[in-house]
Formats: C-alpha cells, structure tokens, sequence
C-alpha cells in the first residue's frame, strides 16, 4: 500500500472533510497539483476548481473557490473560502457563485475568477 | 394600604412577566448552544488560517516594501473603530460593555489629537453611541434580518472596510466585539485587524521552510484580505455566543428576581386579606355587643 497522508479541508464555516488519503489533487492558482505523502511543503493559493481526494476506499470530489492549501510531508490542510462537496452542487449554487464573483469587480484576476467558475460550471455540467 | 385588587393584578402581572422571561432564558439558551458550535466550527479554519499568516508575515515584515495591509500607511492619524454590538436588547451588560470600551478608546484617541471615524454593526451599539460621537459615524451594517451568520456577512463588512482602506479613508483599523467565556462571563475585546497584527505563533513551531506557490508576496497579497473577512467572521460567531449567553444569564436573573417578588407580593396580599377579614370580623362584633 502506499503511504498515506492526514487530508483535512476546512472551510470557515465547517470542517468538510478529515481523513487519511494517498493523494490529493489541487486546484492551485498556477496550476494543478498533486499531493502524495512526502511532497515538499508548499503553501499555494486555490483557484476555483475541482478538489479530488483519493483514498483507498474511493475517491471524492470537492468545489472549492479561493483560499489556500498546505502541503507537508505528512498533511495536506485545505483552507478553502467555500467548499462543498460536488454532489451537493446544484446549477442554482454555481449561478450564486458566478454572479457574486462577477461582482466582486472588473479587474483581471476577478474576471480570471469568473472563467475559472465557468470552466467549473462546463465541467460539473449543472 | 394597597387594595387587594390592586395586588392581585400586580401579581398576575408579575407572573406574566415571569413566563415572559423563563421563555426568553430557554430561547437563549438554545440558540447559544447553536452559536457555540458554529463558533467551535469556524476555529480549526481561524487557527490554521493564522498560523499560516503569522509564518508569512514574519518573513516579509521585515521589508518596507510589504503590503499595506501589513505594514500599515506609515501613520496612524486616522482610525477606525469598528464597533460590532448585537441587534436586540434585553441581554444584560453585554452591549453597554463594548459600547464602554468603544467609549474610552474614542475618547482616548481625540486626546492624542487623532480623528476617529466609527463603522457600527449591529443596530444597539449605534444608540448607544450616538450621543456622544454620532458626528463621527461613517456607516452602519444591519444584520437583523441574518437568521444565521454565514460567512458571507463577514465577507461583505471586510469588503466595505477593505474598499474604505484602499481609498485612504483611514490608517488603522480596530473591531470591538465580545469574547465568549462562558455563560456568565463575556470580554470585551478590542482587536486591530488593520494593519494586521497576528500574535506570535513562532513557539512551538516547526520551522518548516516553505516553498510558496505562486510568490510568497503574491500569497500574502491574495491572503491578507481574506484575514480581515475571517477575523471579522470569528468576531461575529464569538460576539453571537456572547450575546445568547448574556441574554441567558439576563433572563435567568429576570426569572429569579420575578419568582422573589412574586413571593413577596403574594405575603402582603394574603396579609391584607387576612387584615380584611379580621376587621369585618371586628365590625361584626362590635355591632352585636353594641345591641
């Protein structure tokens, strides 16, 4: 078996998710990443995106919007602003998040912001 | 001496007042334990979040060349106070205790010469405030409609300050809220969230070095906003279990001090009557001797 790693995703309103994974892909700001146990701590900011962890039992699926991730040798701690898992996401859900991110502003990043939900949108096909 | 109508009236209503406040103290006490929780919920996010910041900053505080946000503006002229009290009464000292410290910190900076703006939340602060500094109000944020505090609110207040803060409207930037401790002990508080002050989290660290992804001041640039909105966040959830914990024990002692009149009222009620009775006792007597 490979080894495994303690994932924890937070968000500030609850605690999503605690467990032991073998790995875990992230959405990060420059790009995706996966951590496996014995990554090299990193610290990254989160894009919108799809958060995948892979356990022995399964894998399971996130939507994460903004925040960051730290990587350890040993733990992978999410801190994402919203998070739920994508079951739970409904096309009425990614409206809401899309219509707030476009309001957020105009700027470059914010609009990077807003196609990012987009591409989320296409993906989960909600 | 009072009638013995007037007492039984008195009575009842003292008794009304009493079921009046147990339901209150029992309301209190539920949606404390909801806003315990929410607040419990929200602290591995808190802690982590900054740990993580304190690591950050530690390595950039050194340069001038941080983020404002940071650094500060290199002043402190200009402050705001952000004072976060709850949207109902009838809890105690709870808003009457942030208002005070609020008070004394105003106070203190116009002696130092330095202006003072005040952003309130929650609608009780903002009367009790007005009188003496209603010419500094900048804004108010109403949240009586919010059933539940979700992050969201957080992130709309910290938006507003952020947007203020970019256009140079102020220096420094404290909130004032109420720590919870327990039912019968809330703080309050006086946090600077801008610019950012984390307390030192370098005991007991680690020192793991980190690579960061993109630059590190990229993410403190993206991070350090989201800070304000999760401090503001972790001071609503604490000032909501402060304020059903002081409404609590407000309402038990209500409770309790109804239940002692109630008794005492009831004693000079059974003594007028008896004092009645006695006299028509004697007016019958004496008529008949009298015969």
């Amino acid at each position: 078996m490979a080894a495994s790693l303690q994932f924890d995703l937070v968000s500030p309103e609850r605690k999503l998710a605690s467990v032991e994974a073998t790995e875990v892909q992230i959405p990060g700001a420059d790009g995706d990443m996966t951590a496996m146990a014995d990554h090299a701590a990193t610290i990254t900011t989160l894009r919108p995106g799809i958060l995948r962890v892979i356990t022995t039992s399964g894998a399971d699926e996130y939507l994460v919007t903004g925040g960051f991730a730290e990587i350890t040798a040993t733990a992978t701690s999410v801190l994402a602003e919203q998070a739920m898992p994508v079951s739970e996401v409904t096309g009425a859900i990614m409206d809401t998040l899309i219509a707030d991110a476009e309001a957020a502003g105009s700027s470059d990043e914010a609009a990077k912001v807003v196609s990012d939900m987009q591409a989320v949108r296409a993906a989960l096909n909600v | 001496m009072p009638n013995l109508k007037d007492l039984k009236n008195r009575i009842e209503s003292v008794k009304s007042t009493r079921k009046i406040t147990k339901a209150m103290q029992m309301v209190a006490a539920a949606k404390l334990r909801r806003a315990q929780d929410a607040a419990e919920a929200a602290r591995p996010y808190t802690d982590r979040f900054n740990a993580v910041m304190a690591g950050l900053a530690a390595g950039v505080s050194g340069s001038d060349s941080g983020p404002k946000l940071l650094v500060g503006t290199g002043s402190d002229q200009v402050q705001l106070l952000v004072v976060m009290t709850s949207e109902r009464g009838l809890c105690g000292g709870f808003n009457g205790n942030i208002a005070k410290m609020a008070r004394a910190r105003a106070n203190e900076l116009l002696a130092a010469g330095k202006t003072v703006k005040i952003l309130t939340v929650g609608k009780k602060g903002r009367e009790t405030l007005k009188r003496d500094f209603g010419n500094l109000y900048i804004g108010h944020v109403d949240l009586s409609e919010v059933k539940r505090l979700g992050y969201g609110n957080a992130q709309d207040i910290a938006r507003g300050i952020l947007s203020r803060f970019d256009d140079e409207e102020f220096d420094v930037a404290t909130i004032f809220y109420a720590r919870f401790q327990s039912v019968i002990s809330q703080i309050p508080t006086a946090q600077q969230i801008i610019p950012a002050a984390f307390e030192d989290a370098g005991a007991g660290e680690d020192n793991t070095l980190y690579d960061y992804e993109p630059s590190e001041e990229a993410i403190l640039a993206d991070l350090l906003p989201r800070g304000v909105a999760t401090q503001i966040f972790a001071a609503l959830l604490e000032n909501a279990a402060s304020e059903q914990g002081a409404r609590m024990s407000a309402m038990d002692n209500a409770t309790r001090n109804a239940g002692e009149m109630i008794d005492k009222l009831t004693i000079q009620y059974n003594r007028s009557r008896q004092a009645v009775i006695t006299n028509e006792l004697i007016e019958i007597i004496s008529g008949a001797e009298a015969l």
